[in-house]
């Protein structure tokens, strides 16, 4: 059962030739160049600082890269109704039930009201939070917060979700119930792309790996090709654990907001 | 989350009910500037309501210094103009914004002062003697300095006396520009002399150590006029309201109401309205 | 010293017998600051949280101008205020000089820059916390900052709560377009004026001390309803 509409023509691929990304002359990402293909689960791996974060905001357009060109299948226009979501590392819940934030961006989506609440229900069903839909969202744990972020990416039925470390901030057991509710929206139709630095999620949840490390595109290659053979020395002593922290690694989650 | 929006509906409405009150009961109503001495010697609180009930007029009053009045009067924002400076008046009519000017009522200028009296000007009934003294002995004085009746009077009075109390004074002598009653405050405050109208003063509480020390000099009286601001300048003038308040202020009755207006026995005002 | 005691007992009696002209003076000061506080959170909510979201050249220059404007002297509006309306101006023709709907709209113009720019910084600082995410959900402009202010509606009481004070306080705009005419347009702060000027502080004193309760009771109020919110939408 695919929820996403099976007729129109698919945003993916998504291209990036040679772009950058630089803030007062320091290039947070340098010239990447990349293609996102409908199907395998992407995960952007690489150390903290790599510029993980950014590339994920340069891809959702919540950034502009200075240099070089990122393009969808179809250019998304402004006013229309977006074909992608996007789950941060933390969550910025509106001071609103748990149904009321989903409600809230299936509004913005244009879907009628009896239909919002229908399909907000559904949303937090398949999560398990539906018992504390009428719960302020900011109260809730974590771990459920999260859970709920990806109830309303999941009930948006983007083409494309981009995951910007979800599970950092959370315990084993809200990390296990996250990466299962990514899996079911995959299963769905959704085409995944998460940054992580944490190799045994990437082998769990991913189809393929961008290696990026301190800026730089390093591997494109498939899960288990780039975990058995490691094309790149940096890739090689990253997987070992040998990789050193990088000088301008901050709070991985919000480079952007560092750069504002 | 509906409900609350209900709520907050709810409660804008509330707001905007109170804002759209309906627009004053009274229909029938003049504007009248006049001073804040006047207002403040109660006199109006006296003699309004018996205008109001004879006639269902509503006689609202803007005091303020007499300059502002004057200037209210010119900008047409009011039907009549009740203040007590006859050069400043004169000058209002012969402008062409007021029409036929007519002497109501007087009251007199008193000369206050501290009880310990430094410049010796009591007891005496001669005003301008008095300000002699002061500006020879440099004792504290306060003047309103707001273009005001009083103030006026205070400045012929210095004038007489021989005195170019624009080039002439000193850190003795203390410009409030403010009302009366602000500026006896700040006399009592300072233990000054100060030129001050019997009515406020009758009303003044807070008198501290000063008292009345010069009083009766025939100069000392202070003339009220009364005009219709011209309808040829401003037609939404209510000349007929008007004209029937002054007519009432310098009819007969009206003069001994005016009269009648006592203070602890004592009256403030003295009518000297005549037609010639 | 005396003065006080004698003021506060003079409160007192005033509250205790329901005075006419005290609950007259009252309930017109609260008419003409309501009045213009509810005007001003409508006019200016919008353009505080309008201006948070937006980019445009010279916004910088405009939220200065706007955060300058909130100390707009009361008597200067008042006298703005009176050109406009009088005979002589070109609002004239209304006829509303010294009337109780001149005080509000003068009161109004005095706490919109306040009300406007208090809300832009609360609004700011929530389109800061919530940019990514907003915009990530597809929802800009208008639609992000109405978003913003029903999101932060109860911290906005602060701005409307500053808007009120400022207009309970005021005194130098109400007496210039109003007139201080007894009866019509007189208020507690023109009549604290007027009784002080009558050399009666006693009297002014109370009368000062019941205003200020009475703000007092609005801002506890307002803070209540806020605690209340908070506790319930975290």
């Amino acid at each position: 059962m695919a929820d996403v509409n099976p007729i129109a023509i698919s945003i993916l691929p998504l291209r990036l030739e040679a772009v950058s990304f630089a803030v007062n002359g320091v290039a947070i990402i340098d010239r990447v160049s990349l293609t996102i293909e409908t199907g395998p689960r992407t995960i952007i791996l690489g150390p903290n600082g790599a510029g993980k974060s950014v590339l994920m905001r340069l891809c959702h357009g919540l950034l502009a890269p200075t240099s070089g060109r990122l393009s969808w299948n179809v250019p998304e226009r402004p006013g229309e109704r977006r074909r992608q979501a996007m789950v941060f590392q933390r969550q910025m819940m509106l001071r609103r039930s748990a149904l009321g934030n989903i409600t809230y961006a299936l509004k913005l989506a244009g879907v009628s009201a009896t239909e919002r609440k229908a399909q907000g229900w559904a949303a937090l069903e398949r999560v398990g939070l539906a018992p504390l839909a009428k719960r302020p969202a900011r109260v809730l744990s974590g771990g459920e917060q999260q859970r709920l972020a990806l109830a309303r990416a999941w009930a948006l039925k983007p083409e494309v979700l981009f995951l910007d470390e979800p599970t950092a901030n959370l315990d084993p057991g809200a990390t296990a119930e996250v990466e299962r509710i990514i899996h079911a929206i995959h299963a769905a139709g959704t085409k995944i792309v998460m940054s992580t630095h944490n190799l045994g999620q990437a082998r769990r949840v991913g189809d393929e790996v961008v290696f990026l490390y301190q800026g730089q595109l390093k591997e494109h290659a498939g899960v288990d090709q780039f975990f058995t053979t490691p094309a790149s020395a940096e890739a090689e002593a990253f997987i070992k654990g040998e990789l050193p922290w990088l000088y301008n690694d901050v709070d991985s989650s919000s480079p952007a907001r560092r750069l504002r | 989350m509906a409900i609350q929006r209900r709520r907050f509906l709810l409660a804008g409405a509330a707001l905007a009910l109170i804002a759209a009150h309906p627009v004053d009961a009274a229909d029938k109503y003049i504007t009248v500037a006049s001073t804040t001495s006047t207002e403040q010697s109660g006199l109006f609180g006296y003699l309004l309501p018996i205008f109001e009930k004879k006639t269902g007029i509503q006689v609202r009053v803007v005091a303020v210094g007499t300059g502002q009045a004057l200037e209210i009067g010119r900008r047409g924002d009011a039907d009549v103009v009740f203040v007590h400076d006859k050069v400043a008046e004169q000058k209002f009519v012969a402008e062409g914004y007021g029409v036929d000017r007519k002497e109501v009522m007087y009251n007199d200028f008193v000369v206050i002062g501290p009880k310990s009296d430094p410049a010796k000007i009591a007891e005496s009934k001669d005003v301008l003697g008095a300000l002699q003294k002061i500006k020879a002995a440099k004792a504290p004085f306060v003047s309103r300095a707001d273009k005001s009746g009083t103030h006026a009077a205070e400045l012929r009075y210095w004038k007489a006396a021989g005195i170019d109390i624009g080039k002439e004074k000193g850190p003795w002598y203390k410009e409030t520009g403010s009302g009366m009653g602000p500026a006896l405050n700040t006399a009592s405050g300072l233990n000054c002399y100060i030129l001050a109208d019997r009515g406020t003063w009758l009303n003044f509480k807070n008198r501290g150590d000063l008292k009345i020390l010069v009083e009766g000099d025939n100069r000392l009286f202070n003339q009220y006029g009364i005009m219709l601001v011209n309808p040829a300048k401003h037609p939404q003038v209510k000349q007929e309201l008007g004209e029937a308040f002054i007519n009432w202020v310098i009819s007969p009755e009206g003069q001994k109401t005016i009269a009648a207006y006592k203070i602890n026995g004592e009256p403030l005002f003295f009518p000297n309205y005549s037609p010639g | 010293m005396d003065v006080i005691s004698e003021a506060f007992s003079q409160a007192i009696r005033l509250i205790g017998t329901l005075d006419d002209k005290l609950i007259e003076i009252v309930a017109l000061s609260l008419r003409v600051s309501l009045s213009a506080v509810a005007i001003a959170t409508v006019l200016g909510l919008p353009v505080g949280a309008g201006l948070a979201v937006a980019k445009f050249p010279g916004r910088q220059a405009l939220v200065v101008m706007l955060n300058a404007l909130m100390g707009l002297p009361p008597v200067v509006v008042g006298l703005l205020v009176y050109l406009l309306l009088s005979r002589s101006g070109p609002l004239g023709s209304f006829g509303i000089l010294f009337t109780p709907e001149a005080m509000i709209m003068a009161q109004t113009v005095l706490i919109l820059p306040i009300i406007a720019a208090l809300t832009r910084q609360a609004v700011e600082d929530a389109w800061n916390e919530y940019r990514e995410q907003l915009t990530s959900l597809g929802a800009r402009g208008w639609t992000a900052a109405l978003t913003l202010v029903w999101d932060i509606r109860f911290s906005l009481i602060t701005a409307v709560l500053a808007g009120l004070g400022r207009a309970a306080a005021e005194v130098g705009a109400v007496i210039i377009v109003g007139g201080n005419i007894d009866g019509v347009t007189r208020v507690m702060t023109t009549t604290i004026a007027l009784e002080t000027s009558k050399g009666d502080l006693p009297l002014a004193l109370s009368l000062g001390m019941i205003l200020v309760t009475l703000v007092l009771l609005l801002n506890a109020a307002a803070q209540s309803l806020k605690q209340l919110a908070e506790r319930r939408y975290g």
